[in-house]
């Protein structure tokens, strides 16, 4: 079954919602930041807001027209909905909170299905907890296990994950890919990480001010980000606005000026022509250090800096290096070690080309 | 001891704060989630009570309840005597007057609640009446009791109203405020002195039962 959305809705002034798409079985994320308007999209989708106009059907049930006037009640939509609070019930145990969808089913078959969800969800010894009693990652699974046990015709998780550790987040996303293998229903999981993006998705919509600014796969997506907005939220920490300055066709590079500085700096072809304002978007751990001045490389951007800063996060070195533009740039502890990496050090960088993402400036 | 306008106090206390759960527990919940503007209007009449002199309110009751105006007549019709000055009569000015006390705790702990909560009720597909009556009423019934018995309390507690609507006729509106009040008119500071510490143990029982209540960790507290 594919879920269908064409809706608009104007949110405060100078911020409308204008989006269409077909979310097919399985994962796709609704990736943007907040603000961008992917909740709204949920919410419109649940029923629990109201689109000024479109058109949200799932398979060929129209759950909403807004040329016909059809608009299906919210406990009649048969979707599961996770909160990003997930809005487990305090009062009611982890059985009675995933047997809350199912109050016209009888007694016996029940009990089976709530046993089935919580087996698949790995809370079967927890059933008779309350919410209040058991961890962030088990209310999690209490919550998917509630929206899945009735057989809903769509998922639609609103940043269910993003209070978890990476690892958690991955286990239960497989428990859920599992879970619907058999079931293949379209699954719209809305999330400003890009690593959960990348890690989570088969399918990725970037949205940016209630529009949709790509989409494909999340490697597509987010690897080579077509607008300099993406590129930020894809988590490229170099993020330079520059000129073009002169195309080398044969080469299949483009030297470009960036803006504010005398930095030059070669990237790939792409259309745009000389003089045109881009954005050049480079991985701070695509780019390397060097201590003096490399001969022999194939990388054609080596510049001279001086380190301004640098400092451990989690396990990795993070370094800005003045270059005349401002680069941050990460490596492991070892390799920050050899160099011998300290504020006021000169050091030169190097940047192989094709690590030099070209995005528009929108 | 004033045994008749013990047993008169009490029956008035509880018929109308068991109408008052009946009528305020929708009312609460019209005024907390209904999407309308004016829910404010409605809020402030049901709270006119508490700032209003109980002599005013009185008062209008008592011109309500008189054979000039509709209602009373519709009820003269209805029944072959007035409305004012019989018990029936201080039952309905003590609605009036009490109607807040019901309202209010019951409006607090409906508005306490986690809106997700009940967005997620009817996205596992529960009618608005489930809802109310598997989440939101568990949610809140700390404060459904508070109502019922504050606005018991304050019943009891009442003297300005039952004087202007009920006067003071023993066995039919002589409630315990109006024999303590009629004590001390009499200088009979002993009976006074009786009822009105029974009065004291009473409200402040009542309290007791209230602020413990309030004092359990809320159920309705968001769980993330």
């Amino acid at each position: 079954m594919t879920l269908a959305v064409h809706l608009t809705k104007r949110l405060h002034a100078g911020f409308a919602l204008d989006v269409s798409f077909l979310a097919e079985p399985g994962v796709t994320i609704l990736f943007g930041a907040s603000g961008s308007g992917k909740t709204t999209i949920l919410r419109c989708v649940a029923g629990l807001a109201r689109p000024d106009a479109g058109r949200i059907a799932i398979g060929d049930r129209t759950l909403f027209n807004g040329e016909n006037g059809v608009e299906v009640p919210v406990p009649h939509r048969q979707l599961g909905y996770v909160f990003q609070q997930l809005a487990l019930f305090p009062h009611l145990t982890v059985a009675q909170n995933i047997g809350y969808g199912l109050a016209g089913v009888p007694a016996a078959e029940r009990k089976t299905r709530i046993a089935e969800a919580a087996e698949s969800f790995r809370i079967a010894g927890l059933l008779d907890r309350r919410p209040g009693q058991i961890s962030g990652g088990e209310r999690q699974r209490a919550a998917l296990a509630r929206a899945l046990v009735t057989q809903p015709a769509a998922l639609l998780l609103d940043e269910p994950l993003s209070a978890l550790d990476y690892a958690i987040q991955l286990h239960i996303m497989d428990d859920l890919r599992r879970w619907n293998a058999e079931r293949r229903i379209p699954i719209l999981y809305v999330t400003h990480s890009h690593r959960e993006a990348f890690a989570l998705g088969e399918r990725l919509i970037a949205l940016e001010q209630g529009r949709i600014l790509a989409s494909g796969s999340p490697h597509e997506v987010l690897d080579h980000p077509a607008q300099a907005p993406l590129a930020e939220l894809a988590g490229f920490e170099n993020l330079f606005a520059a000129t073009v300055i002169a195309r080398r066709e044969q080469a299949g590079t483009m030297q470009c000026l960036l803006t504010g500085t005398s930095t030059e700096i070669e990237v790939p072809l792409g259309v745009a022509p000389d003089g045109a304002g881009i954005h050049v978007a480079i991985r701070a751990g695509d780019i390397l250090l060097a201590d003096r001045e490399p001969v022999g490389l194939s990388a054609r951007n080596i510049l001279r800096g001086e380190v301004i800063d640098c400092g451990m996060h989690g396990s990795t070195v993070v370094a800005t290096i003045d270059a005349d533009a401002r680069f941050v740039v990460h490596m492991t502890p070892g390799g920050a070690d050899t160099l011998g990496l300290r504020p006021g050090a000169r050091v030169w960088l190097v940047i192989k080309t094709y690590s030099c993402r070209v995005a528009r400036s929108s | 001891m004033d045994w008749q306008a013990l047993w008169l106090t009490a029956r008035l206390a509880t018929i109308v704060s068991g109408i008052l759960l009946v009528i305020s527990v929708p009312l609460a919940h019209w005024i907390v989630f209904s999407r309308r503007r004016w829910t404010f209007l409605v809020e402030s009449i049901v709270s006119l009570p508490l700032v209003l002199p109980p002599t005013v309110l009185g008062f209008y009751l008592l011109m309500a309840m008189g054979t000039r105006s509709p209602v009373g007549r519709l009820w003269i019709d209805w029944t072959g005597h007035p409305l004012a000055f019989t018990f029936e009569g201080l039952v309905v000015a003590s609605l009036f007057y009490s109607l807040p006390f019901a309202v209010q705790p019951i409006a607090t702990a409906f508005s306490q609640i986690d809106p997700t909560l009940r967005e997620a009720s009817a996205t596992l597909g529960a009618s608005p009446l489930r809802t109310f009556a598997r989440v939101v009423l568990p949610l809140s019934i700390e404060g459904v009791i508070a109502g019922a018995v504050l606005s018991f309390a304050h019943t009891v507690g009442e003297f300005g109203v039952v004087l202007m609507v009920g006067g003071n006729l023993p066995g039919v509106t002589r409630t315990v405020s109006i024999a303590v009040y009629d004590h001390v008119q009499a200088l009979q500071y002993r009976e006074a002195t009786t009822t009105a510490l029974f009065m004291l143990a009473f409200a402040f029982a009542v309290l007791l039962a209230v602020y413990g209540l309030r004092r359990r960790p809320l159920a309705a507290a968001p769980i993330a």
